[in-house]
């Protein structure tokens, strides 16, 4: 049966089919949809891993006991699960054990575009790169067969393109695992137990098995060579392989499935038989340079660029300039100038409960150190409040080190609360071991929101939807020895300014938890309940308009005396939060009835 | 049929771009042809600028398509229209919604929102074959605002008949069997009606 999948989809799909029995994963845009995806299919153990250290951990624990495990990630999540990737190469494992990348050239969510091929060559693992989604499921499927066969964690790289795209697949039945009853965990400590003496006499065994590994890359059925017009002749993986299929349909390509290691006999063999040869890949020269260290000329990121996304049109036109096709395959852009148009940067939704806290740390103009999550977006104006962010868990260690370094201000963190249960709670800790007056406020939302409301070790669900324990924060902060802790309404903009006025007047370390559930949770939108501008006692004075809600709007009604535009409310996207209603000087914005709060 | 076409779905956040571009890849599909789908979302779950590709051909290689190779663009909103606008082919198709969505940047960020007489103007100067439809008007009309990308799908599949885009494999019913495929149950007749107010929208046109 043929059904449309996205790459993601067709991941899980292929680790279904392929027996895999623990799959474990933080969710991280581009790769969120796999662990989404898969949760569905029976027989398989699937959850949300706090980090994807952890997730790495499981799938390699299932790995050792021999079922087959996989954790997926985004790229720079396989930063946080470096250390678990690399003694994963050093021992193996019992059954196959696929770690999946997404890669986001072009950053579309992301603070970096690394090119985790790097890590593969890095960590003497292999790489395999889907270019559509029926390889991302064969790949999945190729991926765990290769792990076993070669003793070793396999790489499946995707980017963005491959995950969010959408085509056909060709859907297979599920092959068990040979025997379904758990194997006694291994009793073999020189392979498993990583201690010196043990890893120096691994280390000869993974160099040993990638070379094995380049030898059987030149029979892979999923690099292949499809010989054309020998004139121009391309090396390419992963999406920029449509892309050149799109622009030289008639050139001899060279296409790797997989991408470390590369086989070495074909590309001299393909390399001889062609005029000019080019490698088209997305970021780094990966590929190039190590068909240069074979000793052969080719050309790649002369032609193409080294940063961001490509696609049909930046290939074409590199190929032009290049002198690789005729300037007339240029196409032309129409011809029209739309003149300013307004920006619309991704904004905190309306009705969402980090908007009350932003306002007011913009109004206490303390310096804000931020990390990664919906509130990152209380850094867009008009809230302006966030003043660092760098990676999952930073914000909390960032303001300790500037506060030791003497930052004169008292330094505010906000994290949320997947974040903190991600990588939070050891730089919580740090800042009460080592004392710093750094004020933590978790923004408790209930749930992971960015990725698209997954569950987290606070929700008191599993990825499954299963009730579980919740951890709760507040005494999990105070059992850390933190003495000033409280939990607010997130809603409450008074309450939270008046409680960080008071903590900024003391000498040690406090943690403000503001409280409420993400707006776009389903049985929080049932409680909606739109608001209204009095538009006689509206008199345009602006001040609900910094909280940037994209609900109120300016109204075509002006203050007779002050020529300003009053403030209107579209009813269709607010929410009754109220935090614009408690902010009128003039309560002109309606609040929710009583009766709909006991509802 | 001819051998490609290239849509552009554009959008904002909560306004159903990638559930319209869902439908429109299987409908593709359904008419056996081959058919890509690629989206681009911003980083917040309503509000963002939203962007999805959809490819259907006799073979399709690339999800994306290069900008100055839209054959068929659907607007959701007034701004996303233009914004997007130096992405289509000259002459391309397309539909407009009528739907204006103020960004922030507008209500409390002092830029301003482009009015009508700019849009009709600017997209004339690329394109002379376009629509405009006032899919949230229809769809209330119905009952139920979220219906208006149904809605503006039904007034696609009569605007690429009309102008000899779909072929004989693709029937208004193949394009309505996908939707209510992607719909709740309980949303079946709601969305069949918002298809078929859609498709007499531009009917009415000619
Ligand atoms: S109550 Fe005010 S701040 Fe809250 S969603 Fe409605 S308009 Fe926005
Ligand atoms: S998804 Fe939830 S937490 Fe994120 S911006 Fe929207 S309302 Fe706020
Ligand atoms: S804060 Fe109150 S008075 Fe001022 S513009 Fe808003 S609604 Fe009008």
């Amino acid at each position: 049966m043929i059904k449309m999948l996205s790459g993601d989809e067709a991941v899980a799909r292929g680790a279904w089919e392929a027996g895999v029995v623990v799959a474990s994963a933080y969710p991280g845009t581009p790769s969120t949809e796999i662990l989404e995806d898969l949760v569905h299919y029976p027989n398989v153990y699937t959850e949300w891993a706090p980090n994807e250290k952890v997730a790495v951990d499981v799938a390699i624990g299932a790995a050792y006991a021999g079922k087959r495990g996989l954790a997926a990630m985004k790229h720079v999540g396989l930063n946080v699960a470096a250390d678990s990737f690399m003694y994963a190469s050093m021992t193996g494992m019992e059954a196959g054990l696929v770690i999946v990348t997404a890669d986001d050239p072009a950053m579309h969510s992301s603070q970096n575009e690394q090119d985790n091929r790097t890590f593969a060559k890095f960590g003497r693992v292999p790489c395999l790169e889907p270019s559509d989604s029926q390889e991302a499921k064969d790949l999945t499927i190729a991926a765990f067969g290769l792990s076993e066969r070669f003793d070793t964690p396999v790489l499946l790289r995707l980017t963005t393109r491959i995950c969010h795209s959408t085509s056909a697949v060709e859907l297979g039945e599920r092959v068990e695992p040979a025997s379904s009853e758990p194997k006694p965990f291994p009793r073999n400590p020189s392979k498993y137990v990583m201690v010196p003496g043990n890893a120096v006499k691994r280390h000869p065994v993974i160099e040993q098995r990638m070379r094995d590994v380049a030898a059987f890359a030149e029979t892979f059925p999923y690099n292949h060579v499809e010989m054309d017009d020998t004139s121009l002749g391309i090396i390419t993986c992963g999406v920029a392989y449509q892309y050149a299929k799109e622009v030289f349909p008639h050139a001899s390509i060279l296409h790797l499935g997989m991408t470390w290691p590369i086989p070495d006999q074909m590309i001299r063999k393909f390399a001889a038989s062609v005029k000019r040869l080019i490698v088209i890949e997305e970021l780094d020269p990966f590929l190039e340079e190590a068909i240069r260290l074979m000793g052969i000329e080719v050309e790649g990121k002369s032609i193409f660029p080294l940063m961001g996304e490509l696609d049909p049109r930046v290939v074409r036109e590199a190929a032009i300039q290049a002198g690789l096709l005729p300037a007339n395959q240029h196409v032309a852009l129409p011809e029209v100038e739309v003149g300013p148009l307004p920006a619309r940067p991704p904004v905190l939704c309306p009705g969402c409960p980090h908007r009350g806290v932003f306002y007011v740390l913009n109004k206490l103009k303390v310096p804000v150190n931020g990390d990664i999550g919906c509130y990152t977006l209380g850094l867009i104006p008009p809230l302006s409040a966030i003043h660092s962010c760098g990676c999952m868990g930073a914000s909390i260690a960032v303001a300790h080190g500037a506060a030791k370094a003497g930052s004169p201000e008292h330094h505010v963190a906000v994290i949320g609360d997947s974040t903190f249960f991600h990588t939070g709670i050891p730089a919580l800790i740090n800042t009460v071991y080592n004392q710093s007056p750094v004020i933590t406020i978790i923004m408790d939302n209930r749930v992971t929101g960015m990725t698209g409301h997954q569950q987290n070790p606070g929700t008191g669900f599993t990825l499954q939807g299963k009730p579980t324990t919740v951890i709760e924060l507040e005494p999990l902060v105070r059992s850390l020895g933190i003495r000033h802790v409280k939990t607010v309404p997130a809603y409450n903009v008074e309450e939270i300014e008046s409680t960080l006025k008071e903590y900024i007047k003391q000498d040690e370390p406090a943690v403000l938890i503001t409280l409420e559930p993400c707006v776009l949770l389903p049985e929080v939108r049932k409680r909606w309940v739109p608001l209204e501008v009095l538009s006689d006692q509206c008199n345009g004075c602006a001040l609900c308009f910094r909280i940037g809600c994209p609900a109120i709007l300016k109204s075509d009604e002006l203050d007779a005396r002050l020529q300003r535009p009053k403030a209107l409310i579209d009813a269709t996207l607010c929410t009754g939060c109220e935090v614009c209603a408690q902010l009128c000087p003039r309560d002109a914005i309606t609040f929710r009835p009583v009766e709909m709060e006991e509802v | 049929m001819r051998d490609s076409i290239n849509f552009l779905l554009a959008g904002v956040g909560g306004q159903g771009t990638i559930l319209a571009s869902d439908v429109l890849v299987n409908v593709g599909l359904a008419a056996g042809l081959q058919a890509k789908q690629a989206e681009v979302h911003g980083m917040s779950q309503r509000g963002g600028s939203v962007t999805s590709y959809v490819r259907w051909g006799r073979t399709v290689h690339s999800p994306l398509v290069g900008a100055g190779e839209v054959d068929v663009f659907l607007a959701f909103e007034k701004a996303e229209a233009l914004r997007n606008l130096c992405q289509l082919r000259m002459g391309a198709l397309a539909l407009v919604n009528l739907a204006a969505i103020e960004p922030v940047t507008v209500t409390s960020g002092g830029q301003s929102y482009p009015d009508d007489a700019t849009l009709h103007q600017k997209i004339a100067e690329v394109t002379a074959q376009v629509v405009y439809v006032d899919g949230e008007a229809i769809a209330q009309s119905l009952g139920n605002i979220r219906a208006a990308n149904v809605v503006l799908l039904g007034a696609l599949s009569a605007l690429m008949e009309r102008e000899g885009l779909s072929g004989d494999e693709l029937s208004a019913d193949t394009w309505l069997k996908v939707i209510i495929g992607r719909v709740p149950p309980k949303y079946a007749e709601l969305n069949r009606q918002a298809f078929e107010q859609g498709r007499q929208a531009v009917e009415r046109e000619v």
